[in-house]
């Protein structure tokens, strides 16, 4: 349904520019109005009509599932905007810096009231350009933003020379190669970087491919923890891709972030598109292959400890 | 009822020509009679009582209302916690200032609200005690004897007697508890939860009751005059549990009444027969009779109108009214 509200959700360390963004989102022209979802009240004044303070309460499912949470206070924050739908065209949720952005997305896709009335547009993340590298050391949450981000705005890049810039993008990248990378000063950046995404559309999965050109091939880096790990093979047999696919993301879930593919079922004209969270997965015919396309499936996996060689032998079981 | 009804099959008559229709104009939250006038409460902030329109929250919006029989209370989104009268008069009775209120019950003339963790509870002399709770609160009800809150949250319900110091007691079962209700007796409390399903506790051993199988969540209870029946909305059909025996609906079937193709969104049992109205996702409502499931329509369904997002009976039981969160709405005379 197109009259479902947009929802960007905003991460990001603490200091690395969030709020300046949103600032930004919300003071400029675009005849938009935003309804701001901020956790209890920020240091910083958010200029905006419709602030509400949310105290990132998450919930644990009942379904057997440890990594099924979703967050209560989200939940009932949007089931209040949208009785007054009148008011605004668009949420963003900003969240703390401490904020695993998994029960977040998630209560976009759990919650069936919620996933009724609106649509996670895009989880956008700023990261410090000067601290990010310390943050990956000692904080777990920088990590999983970056890993879970759409986009991430590489903040404050007047403060450092080129090539240690260079280096926080290749940390990124070996964390996320798919998210789009913007090297921002003062969360500096055209809205429509940032806003109108549709990330999770199905029928906007285009393609998959790294969101860089791999210039050196070699000099690539790794992530001691967080990984992504991709695929590219023919034609598959959906009788063997969709239960593995289903097993995998149930059994291994807790350590896959975020997956996304693209697959060329054997006999079918049309494309299957499918992208996840954790263990929840949103999967289905998209449109047509062209002619002037190769038909390929591609698979990719963002997560911590993913066996690659066990995925690898496991998809190419698949393969026609 | 005569017995010729009885024998039928369920009949499908219509009462819509005894509805009179309210343009709400916006979505309608809470439904009341009030001094015997009939009253929405409106999200954008407004108060239909009878013909007039108040703004007691002045540009702000309602988030959650209640009411009894000589006044409503709503808490809106500027902390403001507000009692109306009949007459149209109001009076703030709190302010929370900054915060949105997330839930809201009534007793006599005592009120209870939540806003992040903390409930705060003003008695009928204007006294008002707080207590942090270390989940959100997510449902108040008051327990019908004496001064005793119930919450629901994370984890499970807490019982708070707001003039003691007592650290409120805790009756815990896994999962994210929503609204909450009492038996009119007091035996049982039930929540409905983010898992499609109800719990239950009877109150004298905290034993505990499942009632599964919702197609979606339950957002509207409603208890039959005598107390022996519980039905709720969230299903295609009113689903109505058993709670005259001391085990309650434990071990039993729910009856189901008013089955169709939409989902049941509000629920009212009559305040003195056992008949149910049934609002539907769809704007349809229903009348039930219990005994032999005989349906009479009162509104047709009308998709662009949502959902019927609120009912009430008037204390007789010969007025209906409902709203819908499209904004329409209307009275029911019974003939």
């Amino acid at each position: 349904m197109s009259d479902k509200i947009p929802v960007t959700v905003l991460t990001g360390y603490l200091g690395a520019g969030k709020t300046t963004l949103l600032n930004r989102i919300l003071t400029e022209e675009h005849g938009k109005k935003y309804a701001v979802i901020v956790n209890e009240f920020g240091e910083v004044g958010i200029d905006n009509d419709l602030v509400v303070g949310a105290d990132e309460e998450v919930f644990e499912m009942n379904n057997g599932c440890i990594c099924c949470t979703v967050r209560g206070d989200l939940i009932r924050i949007i089931e209040n905007l949208m009785k007054r739908r009148g008011k605004f065209d668009a949420i963003i949720v900003e969240t703390t810096g401490l904020a695993d952005p998994a029960p977040v997305a998630q209560t976009f896709f759990v919650d069936e009231d919620v996933s009724a009335r609106s649509r996670l547009d895009a989880v956008v993340t700023v990261v410090d350009a000067k601290w990010l590298a310390d943050r990956l050391k000692d904080a777990p949450e920088a990590k999983n933003q970056i890993a879970f981000a759409d986009v991430i705005l590489i903040n404050k890049t007047d403060l450092v020379s080129e090539e240690a810039l260079a280096e926080v993008e290749k940390q990124i990248r070996a964390i996320n190669p798919y998210a789009k990378l913007h090297r921002t000063v003062k969360s500096n950046i055209e809205l429509d970087k940032v806003l109108g995404r549709n990330a999770f559309d199905l029928d906007r999965i285009l393609d998959i491919a790294p969101d860089f050109l791999d210039e050196s091939g070699a000099h690539h880096h790794h992530d001691d923890d967080m990984q992504s790990v991709s695929f590219t093979a023919g034609e598959v047999d959906p009788e063997k891709f969709m239960p593995w696919i289903n097993e995998f993301t149930q059994v291994e879930g807790p350590k896959i972030l975020r997956s996304k593919g693209i697959l060329a079922f054997k006999d079918e004209p049309r494309r299957f598109v499918f992208q996840g969270v954790h263990m929840i997965l949103d999967g289905d015919l998209q449109r047509p292959w062209r002619d002037d396309e190769k038909r390929q499936s591609k698979i990719v996996f963002i997560g911590r400890d993913l066996d690659r060689q066990a995925i690898k032998k496991a998809f190419e079981a698949c393969l026609v | 009822m005569s017995d010729a009804s009885n024998a039928a099959p369920p009949e499908f008559t219509s009462l819509t020509d005894h509805v009179a229709s309210l343009s709400a104009e916006g979505h309608v939250l809470h439904a009341a009679f009030v001094k015997d006038e009939p009253v929405l409460v409106l999200a954008e902030g407004e108060i239909m009582i009878g013909d007039r329109r108040v703004a007691p929250h002045q540009d702000a919006g309602i988030l959650v209302a209640a009411s009894d029989r000589d006044g409503i209370y709503t808490g809106g989104e500027d902390g403001k916690i507000i009692r109306t009268r009949a007459s149209g008069e109001s009076e703030t009775l709190a302010h929370e200032k900054g915060k949105w209120i997330d839930a809201l019950c009534v007793k006599g003339e005592t009120v209870a609200w939540a806003t992040g963790k903390t409930v705060s509870s003003r008695d009928s002399k204007g006294q008002i005690k707080s207590t942090q709770m270390a989940s959100t609160p997510q449902g108040l009800c008051f327990l019908p004897k004496g001064y005793r809150l119930v919450i629901s949250q994370y984890g499970g319900v807490a019982l708070w007697f707001p003039n003691t110091d007592a650290a409120p007691e805790k009756l815990e079962w896994k999962g994210a508890h929503l609204d909450v209700t009492v038996s009119p007796d007091g035996r049982f409390i039930v929540t409905s939860m983010q898992e499609n399903a109800l719990h239950g506790w009877r109150l004298a051993d905290s034993k505990d009751m499942r009632m599964t199988g919702y197609p979606s969540k339950t957002r509207c209870f409603s208890w039959s005059h005598d107390g022996e029946w519980l039905a709720t909305s969230g299903a295609d059909a009113a689903i109505v549990w058993p709670f005259q025996d001391k085990d309650g609906p434990m071990g039993k079937a729910p009856k189901e009444l008013g089955v169709r193709s939409a989902k049941v969104s509000s629920v009212a049992f009559h305040p003195k027969a056992p008949v149910v109205a049934i609002g539907y996702d769809d704007s349809c409502v229903l009348m039930c009779r219990f005994t032999d499931a005989a349906e009479l329509l009162v509104r047709r369904a009308s998709r662009m109108d949502g959902k019927i997002s609120a009912m009430a009976w008037d204390e007789t039981g010969r007025r209906l009214l409902f709203g819908t969160e499209g904004g329409a709405a209307g009275v029911l005379t019974l003939p």
